[in-house]
């Protein structure tokens, strides 16, 4: 809509940029002022020192020097965040001036109305950009402990926490040892091959077993069809913990427990519903008639099956795959119930690691999963992208 | 050329003349097919193999979930009535308690005492009485303890009669002897002619002996049933339980011996003058087990043995509510016995508590994404993305590193000077903890269905109510709210179905106040053994979680349950 409807921007008194920016200034003065000791003072001076800096810019350099006076502002503050607090406070100083280098020209020249309407009173204006702000909170809350995973995997020392060496971003307070010891480290790698025994054969039964029920369920006349589905989609909505006892019991009345095809077949059936979720979500596109092309050329069911309807259907039988691969790649409460010390899978590892605290090793260990979840997620996304680009649906 | 080729009306057989013609023949009656057939039948035919050739490609399927997973979830249902141990492993004691009056401040006669010795020297013998012990010990604290000692004390009783047997002669702790009296000459000679290898001929009692000492008989064919089925002895080489001597002092003391003329006849007429005679020491049972422990002759362990003694009970789902079993039928237990309400009470506060706050974080992102332009929504997707597709315990060990006391939010508060450094806040081991890990795990789960709700609702709907006169917060709570609630719904039940039954994360995070019913059904199972409890708790969470499914399928529509957008 921005396109269509050209907002004036102008150039804002200069009380009312000397206000906002004294607000900024005073709340992040706030925060320098408790970590150096006295709260009140910083915010007196974070007010009056942003004010100052706004009037500099506005009223005396004008707007064509804007690029000099946005680097400025990036080196001073980052040279006192030096003063203040070190190494840490280097960056933490560089952001802070590149962000108040760049209000002070948004606010003053009136850019944050470029992309609104023109109608909107000042009210609508404040609440669109707190709504952006307090999104924007939340997607750190989503984000923050997956990132703050990665640095402290690279610790030198045992612990859990950033070292005073890690923020003075000093090299000896970081190494690869904990990486070395997932790598080298009899448990870890033990436990990763078990993962990579078990997670692919489940994956393998409940998606062969899934696609063809998918396709079954996925006919016009099922009898009984919402019966059926309640119960194949049943695994992922009972809890964990019951379907853990349950296999617990009945495993070793049969001799399954502590064995790899008790953990396998547990882990196919945990990941079932999702390849019927996703299959019969595909085949909701699919057009029956090319079948029926296929059969009047004289194609028998199996030809018809893996030429005609398999490529078709092949993006979300794998993503319902690589659903079903995670979920027996991650799952960590049956394999305790079920599993034995041999079969100790990698979450196994990870769990007990926790539980006894034993080293960041686990944060390693973390980071590889992290990195492999993003390729699996990249991998998902272009599959239904292209999926939908195959039905027509989506206009990327 | 035929006849009928060059005369096509003539053929006879489905073709496309012949349906049009019997067609017109029957006009009122039904429309045929082309082979002759009514064409509802056909019709019904085809679909009925279509119904079947969809039913055999989903079967495979169907019978795997069955046995692999719905077989085991109803297994644990029976675990959690079922209590066969206790009629199983003391069957006489059960008969003799019939007429016990559980009420009385007494403990029973002593014919419960002479069933209990028999019942609990063969579960002694078969390793059992160890395993009941434990169970009685759910409902009665010291019973295992009871049970132990009297497995090794049973043997005290009949040894009294053993040592003066033996005493009078020898023969009496000698495994052949026995054999002679009891066992079939027959089996005897099968028995000697035994390779070693194959099977054992299966032990028989002489024609006549049960009728002259019939409790002997019973527990000498018990002896040597055991011998050849468990330990792959031969009774011909083992001396006899003294169970069996205690067994044969109370046929001589009760019957009459003097007829009996078969083997050993000399040896059994000399054992039964000595009971006649009055110097026989002997014990009475009672006196045997109080010997053992005092508790066995208080009425307490009788009570609880008479109250289980059916092979199904509802004790483990009265003691998961917080009740037991009396005289007086289920009572509630003692005010500081309780813990599974307050544990209930706390999964389901705590699971409302995460699902509120998965609202509150949810709706405002879910309404930025849906409406943003396509472009941009996907770019921020990924964030939401991102954690729903990292391992949970990733992100369970990423809260406990950002939690706890020496963690990156206490250091970063401590660094602003916000907290002094020592007195860094308690986020982790208490419920703040689990609430917060728990949140941020489900949070895409209530992400997701919320947008793809909101992404349907027109926004034309919005604008109107603006041009009508209503201000920003009408058109939302008047017009926007209500069209997005059905995705708040989806989300809702979802995250509290999958919140309420969750163990991992309040296990690492949780200590000891943030811990859910799931940890305590996990506690039973792998600690304290006691797996009836567990199933019963187990089977409690599982009704809870079935009926917010149903609703689930009824409001949303388990169709419609979508991954990844």
């Amino acid at each position: 809509m921005s396109e269509a409807i050209l907002t004036p921007i102008e150039k804002k008194p200069m009380g009312f940029t000397a206000g906002v920016l004294a607000l900024a200034g005073a709340v992040a003065g706030l925060f320098i002022g408790t970590a150096q000791g006295s709260g009140l003072l910083g915010v007196v001076a974070g007010a009056v020192l942003m004010a100052g800096l706004a009037f500099l810019a506005m009223q005396v350099l004008g707007e064509e020097m804007e690029k000099p006076v946005r680097w400025a502002m990036i080196a001073i503050v980052a040279i006192a965040g030096v003063l203040l607090g070190g190494p840490p406070g280097l960056v933490v100083g560089a952001l802070f001036g590149w962000f108040f280098g760049w209000f002070i020209y948004w606010v003053g020249l009136g850019r944050y109305r470029e992309r609104l309407l023109p109608y909107l009173t000042g009210g609508q204006v404040l609440w669109h950009y707190a709504f952006r702000v307090i999104c924007g909170a939340i997607f750190v809350f989503l984000i923050t402990p997956i990132l703050v995973v990665m640095p402290l995997s690279f610790n030198a020392e045992n612990f859990f926490t950033f070292t005073p060496e890690m923020l003075r971003f000093d090299p000896e307070g970081y190494s690869l040892k904990h990486y070395r010891d997932f790598l080298t480290n009899p448990e870890w790698t033990g436990a990763v091959k078990n993962s990579l025994m078990i997670a692919p054969v489940a994956t393998l039964i409940s998606v062969s077993l899934g696609t063809l029920a998918a396709i079954g369920l996925s006919q016009s006349h099922v009898p009984g069809r919402r019966a059926i589905m309640a119960i194949l989609i049943s695994p992922m909505i009972v809890p964990l913990i019951i379907s853990a006892t349950g296999m617990y019991f009945f495993y070793s009345k049969i001799g399954l427990v502590g064995t790899y095809w008790g953990i396998v077949l547990a882990h196919a059936v945990l990941g079932i519903p999702f390849v019927i979720i996703t299959v019969t979500a595909t085949l909701v596109g699919f057009d029956r008639s090319l079948t029926r092309a296929a059969a009047n050329m004289g194609a028998n069911p199996v030809t018809t099956f893996f030429k005609v309807q398999m490529p078709l259907i092949l993006p979300g039988v794998i993503s319902g795959g690589l659903f079903a691969f995670i979920t027996s790649f991650d799952e960590v409460v049956v394999v305790l119930f079920i599993g034995s010390a041999e079969l100790q899978t990698l979450p196994w590892q990870m769990f007990t690691g926790l539980r006894e605290q034993i080293s960041p090793t686990i944060l390693a260990a973390a980071t590889i999963l992290v990195a492999i979840s993003i390729c699996l997620l990249t991998t998902v996304e272009i599959l239904r992208r292209r999926s939908e680009k195959l039905r027509g649906m989506s206009p990327g | 050329m035929t006849d009928a080729a060059s005369e096509p009306d003539k053929i006879t057989g489905p073709t496309p003349d012949n349906a049009l013609r019997a067609a017109d023949k029957a006009d009122d009656g039904p429309v045929l097919a082309a082979d002759g057939k009514p064409l509802k039948q056909s019709l019904n035919r085809a679909l009925r193999a279509q119904k079947l050739r969809a039913l055999a490609l989903i079967a495979p399927l169907l019978i795997f979930v069955l046995i692999s997973f719905i077989a085991p979830i109803g297994d644990m249902l029976f675990r959690s009535v079922e209590n066969q141990i206790v009629g199983e492993t003391l069957p006489r004691t059960v008969t003799a308690l019939t007429d016990y009056d559980a009420a009385s401040e007494e403990a029973p006669g002593d014919d419960v005492f002479e069933a209990a010795y028999y019942d609990i020297f063969y579960a002694a013998e078969n390793k059992m009485h160890t395993r009941l012990g434990s169970r009685l010990n759910y409902e009665m604290t010291g019973a295992s303890s009871m049970f132990r000692k009297a497995g090794r004390g049973v043997d005290d009783i009949g040894e009294v009669y053993l040592d003066q047997f033996e005493d009078l002669d020898e023969n009496w702790d000698e495994a052949r002897p026995w054999a002679e009296l009891m066992g079939d000459p027959d089996w005897i000679s099968a028995q000697e002619g035994w390779d070693g290898e194959s099977r054992m001929p299966a032990f028989e009692l002489r024609s006549g002996i049960a009728d002259i000492l019939p409790r002997t008989a019973t527990t000498y064919e018990n002896f040597a049933r055991f011998m050849q089925n468990e330990e792959e002895e031969s009774p011909l080489e083992e001396e006899p339980w003294s169970v069996v001597h205690t067994a044969l002092y109370q046929d001589l003391s009760e019957g009459d011996v003097s007829g009996y003329s078969g083997p050993r006849s000399d040896m059994l007429q000399g054992a039964a003058d000595l009971v006649a005679s009055p110097d026989f020491e002997t014990i009475s049972f009672r006196d045997g087990f109080e010997e053992i422990d005092e508790d066995w002759v208080t009425p307490e362990i009788w009570q609880i043995i008479k109250t289980y003694s059916p092979a199904y009970t509802s004790g483990y789902f009265l003691n998961s509510v917080d009740m037991q079993k009396t005289e007086e039928g289920p009572a509630m237990r003692d005010e500081d016995e309780r813990i599974y309400g307050l544990l209930f009470q706390r999964t389901l506060f705590m699971s409302m508590v995460i699902t509120f706050s998965c609202i509150l974080l949810g709706y405002p992102v879910a309404y930025l994404l849906s409406n943003l332009p396509a472009s941009r929504a996907n770019l921020l997707m990924i964030l939401v993305l991102l954690p729903f597709w990292t391992s949970l315990l990733v992100r369970t060990s990423a809260w406990k590193v950002m939690l706890q006391q020496q963690g990156v939010i206490n250091d970063v508060l401590v660094w602003l000077g916000m907290v002094a450094d020592d007195g860094r806040l308690v986020m982790i081991n208490n419920q703040f903890g689990t609430i917060v890990a728990m949140t941020h795990i489900l949070l895409p789960f209530m992400i997701l269905p919320m947008y793809s709700v909101m992404s349907t609702i027109p926004p034309s709907y919005v604008r109107a109510a603006r041009s009508l006169g209503a201000t920003n917060w009408t058109s939302f709570w008047r017009v926007y709210f209500p069209q997005s609630v059905p995705g708040i719904g989806a989300g809702s039940i979802l995250v509290f179905i999958l919140s309420i039954g969750y163990y991992i994360t309040p296990e690492i995070v949780g200590g000891t106040s943030g811990i859910f019913i799931s940890n305590r059904i996990a506690y039973h199972i792998s600690t304290s053994l006691n797996w009836g409890l567990a199933a019963a708790l187990g089977s409690i969470l599982l009704v809870v979680v079935l009926a917010l499914y149903w609703a689930y399928d009824r409001i949303v529509g388990i169709d419609n349950v979508k991954l990844g957008g």
